[in-house]
């Protein structure tokens, strides 16, 4: 029936269709009015706060658990009106925790995965033999094969937990939390697997809670919140700041890993200061200091303008991947003076201006002549300025001035920093709101 | 050496070790009896080829030592192979072939039988004895059971809970037992005096169709040593195997119960021993527990019997336990008990 030629090849992926699923435990309602649908040869990642219901659909889907109303119909009919062998011969589950305390060793965990394929009299056969060690080579657990489980390391167990799944050769594989125990190489390599898995048309469910890996493998995110699906799509669509806001209450920048060029999530501290936090806001410097100012702005729900700052910049990119406008210049020449206008422009539009770790040189000198007439800045420092001075005296003397004109504070403070500015009396700039009015 | 090989081997070894130990224990007694006139009776029971013997050998042997020492083989299987199916099913390495009631419940039947003759006038202890021990685990199992799942936890609480109350019931008659009190005490400790012919023509049957059957399911008890959600994932009809498993592993006990008594400690140390040695697989522990079973309590009923190491003769039920329970404590304080 199977051959263990390559991994799972019973046969192709299976469609599942999760139709207004409800599922309550007690008072609690864990999951309401869920739908989705997951295709052949995806991968699907279930991402969502703790207690949103990833692990409750999973075992909505593998049958695990009854919904108290909708349906799962995997296959076109729901698993329970199939016999247990039949339903494990379509979904394979990668469990959380799987309680594996007493001493089998690997191989007879592994070989348990074929438990829905043999009859009970039959002793196992050659197909059975060729999966088992097809699944252990592909799951890197071979070498341990004969050790008792009790004995292997945490995220070795998960391995070999995945190795079951594997040799049970199904064409749905669902997975919960296959990473959590797991160090960064393996972490890779558990989901490059599913990925293989997935690429021979396969279909398969993840709950992942590392966002970066769930947008790195995942063909499509759901995002879970409360018991139903908040956003559901491709990962560049879905992770943006209003969906983890909604999601995990958390405020979150989503950048494109230089890397994986895919969505990478980082976390920043919620801030009371976001109230008093200017709408608007320049930044000038370039470097990892001026992107982290930039990433903490935008988390604060703040709008930036950048530059001038060299294209290519890491905070360049981090402005323009926000939507931010940035006034690009090629690295290493003079500014010019269209390029000055615009800045000046967008440092009279900013509230607040801030300086952040600023490398001053021949060809920006005269945009700290602009900066040392502001009112509302910001100076923020990482490293002294002799060490960022490549300008001489006259540059000394013009930063020394903004310093004591604008806030000074380390650039983690930044938002502290900029409410400060703003909130600094200015007679310049409260007799130009007056012309306004 | 190969899984199966691995079976053979055991199953092979302590099967020969059962029949020396058989043959050892016919040979003792106040009687001692030449080790190959015994295995010249026990051919010609068997039928193989016809040999002189000694008219008064014979009797002994066939007659009042084999009765003993089979029924004593064959509850020793019994109790060993349904321990082995409870402590994997709970997952518990403190499970006993009783722990669900079913020695309370035969004790209820056979103290009832013996110390109110008038109330259940069958004449045999065994039969109420069974049929008390079966109806106490399906009492257990349905008090347990709801909406068609029966979680484990709450057959092991109910099973503790009936059996604190049936204790009470068997409390009760035996403070009223009057004349007939030494032998519903004795029955209690488990003891195999007096066994027939009959008896082991009662016990042995039930308990080789009970253990084959569950020996068709030691995969599943495999699997669900994984837990229930992921057996169930595997393929493996989860509620259906444990109420077969639990139906089969209560038969075979109330069997061995229902002809000697309660004999403790059988069913909880010798799975532990034989998992020290051969590992969790079931598939080569039920039968080398159930046969390993089978030895123990014919050596324990031998010391019982003939009173061996200046010892008096007592109910095979105090050997078992003067035995098993420093053994299951030096258990306890090795590491691999708590490792099923």
């Amino acid at each position: 029936m199977t051959d263990g030629d390559a991994l799972p090849t019973a046969r192709d992926g299976a469609q599942i269709d999760v139709e207004d699923v409800a599922v309550s435990f007690g008072e609690t309602t864990v999951l309401k009015d869920v739908s989705i649908t997951i295709e052949p040869g995806e991968l699907v990642g279930l991402v969502g706060p703790n207690g949103a219901g990833k692990t409750t659909l999973l075992r909505a889907m593998s049958g695990s658990l009854e919904p108290d109303r909708g349906a799962v119909d995997v296959d076109g009919a729901p698993l329970h009106e199939r016999s247990s062998k039949a339903a494990s011969r379509l979904v394979a589950v990668v469990p959380q925790n799987t309680d594996l305390s007493f001493s089998f060793d690997v191989r007879t965990i592994v070989e348990m995965g074929r438990y829905p394929h043999r009859s009970r009299f039959s002793p196992p056969g050659e197909a059975d033999r060729a999966a088992v060690d097809r699944a252990l080579e592909r799951t890197r657990t071979a070498k341990f094969a004969d050790r008792p489980i009790d004995e292997v390391s945490g995220g070795e167990r998960q391995r070999v937990v995945l190795a079951r799944a594997i040799a049970q050769q199904t064409p749905i594989l669902l997975l919960d939390e296959p990473t959590a125990s797991l160090d960064v190489n393996h972490q890779i390599e558990t989901l490059e697997l599913v990925r293989e898995f997935v690429a021979e048309g396969r279909t398969a469910v993840a709950a992942i809670h590392d966002l970066n890996l769930a947008a790195r493998y995942c063909d499509r995110l759901v995002v879970l919140s409360e018991g139903s699906v908040l956003e559901s799509g491709p990962p560049e669509s879905v992770l943006n700041r209003s969906v983890l806001a909604a999601a995990f209450d958390a405020n979150a920048v989503v950048t494109e890993s230089p890397v994986t060029r895919t969505p990478t999530v980082s976390a920043l501290r919620s801030t009371d200061a976001e109230a008093t936090v200017p709408d608007r806001v320049h930044v000038v410097g370039g470097g990892s200091t001026a992107a982290s100012v930039v990433a903490e702005l935008a988390a604060a729900d703040c709008t930036c303008t950048v530059g001038p700052v060299a294209s290519g910049d890491a905070a360049a990119e981090l402005a323009r991947g926000q939507g931010f406008e940035t006034i690009s210049v090629e690295p290493f020449t003079p500014l010019s003076d269209a390029d000055r206008e615009v800045a000046r422009g967008a440092i009279e539009d900013a509230d607040v201006t801030v300086a952040a770790d600023l490398e001053v040189g021949a060809g920006n000198q005269l945009l700290l002549e602009e900066l040392a007439e502001m009112d509302s800045l910001a100076v923020l420092e990482d490293r002294p300025f002799t060490e960022r001075n490549h300008a001489g005296g006259r540059a000394r003397e013009l930063y020394e001035r903004c310093r004591q004109r604008g806030v000074v504070a380390p650039p983690t403070d930044v938002l502290e920093a900029v409410a400060e500015a703003a909130a600094r009396p200015e007679p310049s700039r409260t007799e130009l709101e007056a012309d306004d009015d | 050496m190969s899984a199966p090989n691995r079976i053979v081997a055991w199953s092979v070894a302590l099967s020969t070790l059962l029949v020396g130990v058989v043959i050892a224990s016919a040979a003792l007694g106040p009687v001692r009896i030449d080790p190959l006139t015994v295995s010249r009776v026990i051919l010609s029971l068997v039928g193989v080829g016809a040999h002189e013997v000694p008219a008064t050998h014979r009797t002994i042997v066939a007659d009042v030592r084999l009765p003993r020492i089979l029924l004593a083989a064959t509850v020793g299987f019994a109790l060993a192979a349904a321990g082995t199916v409870m402590q994997g099913f709970f997952r518990n390495p403190l499970a006993d072939p009783s722990i669900i009631g079913v020695s309370s419940g035969a004790a209820v039947g056979a103290v009832a039988a013996i110390a109110f003759p008038a109330l259940v006038p069958i004449g045999s202890v065994h039969l109420p004895a069974f049929v008390g021990a079966l109806v106490t685990a399906f009492l257990v199992y349905a008090i347990a059971t709801e909406g068609g799942r029966t979680p484990v936890a709450t057959l092991l609480l109910a099973g503790v809970a009936i059996q604190a109350f049936l204790g009470a019931v068997i409390s009760f008659m035996i403070v009223h037992s009057g004349e007939n009190l030494r032998e519903a005490v004795i029955w209690m400790m488990g003891h195999l005096h007096r066994s027939t012919w009959g008896d082991v023509g009662f016990a042995l049957p039930v308990t080789l169709v009970g253990v084959l059957v569950l020996g068709a399911y030691t995969r599943e008890m495999n699997v669900l040593l994984l837990g229930e959600e992921d057996a169930q994932s595997l393929g493996v009809s989860v509620e259906r195997t444990k109420l077969l498993l639990l139906a089969l592993a209560s038969l075979v006990t109330a069997a061995g119960v229902a002809v000697a008594g309660i004999i403790g400690f059988v069913g909880l140390v010798v799975p532990h021993m034989m998992r020290l040695i051969v590992g969790p697989d079931h598939r080569i522990l039920l039968p080398t527990s159930a046969l390993a079973g089978a030895s123990f309590l014919v050596i324990a009923d031998t010391v019982a019997r003939v009173g061996a190491f200046g010892l008096p003769i007592v109910p095979v039920g105090i050997v078992t336990a003067t035995v098993g329970a420093p053994f299951f404590l030096y258990l306890l304080t090795s590491r691999e008990v708590h490792a099923l």
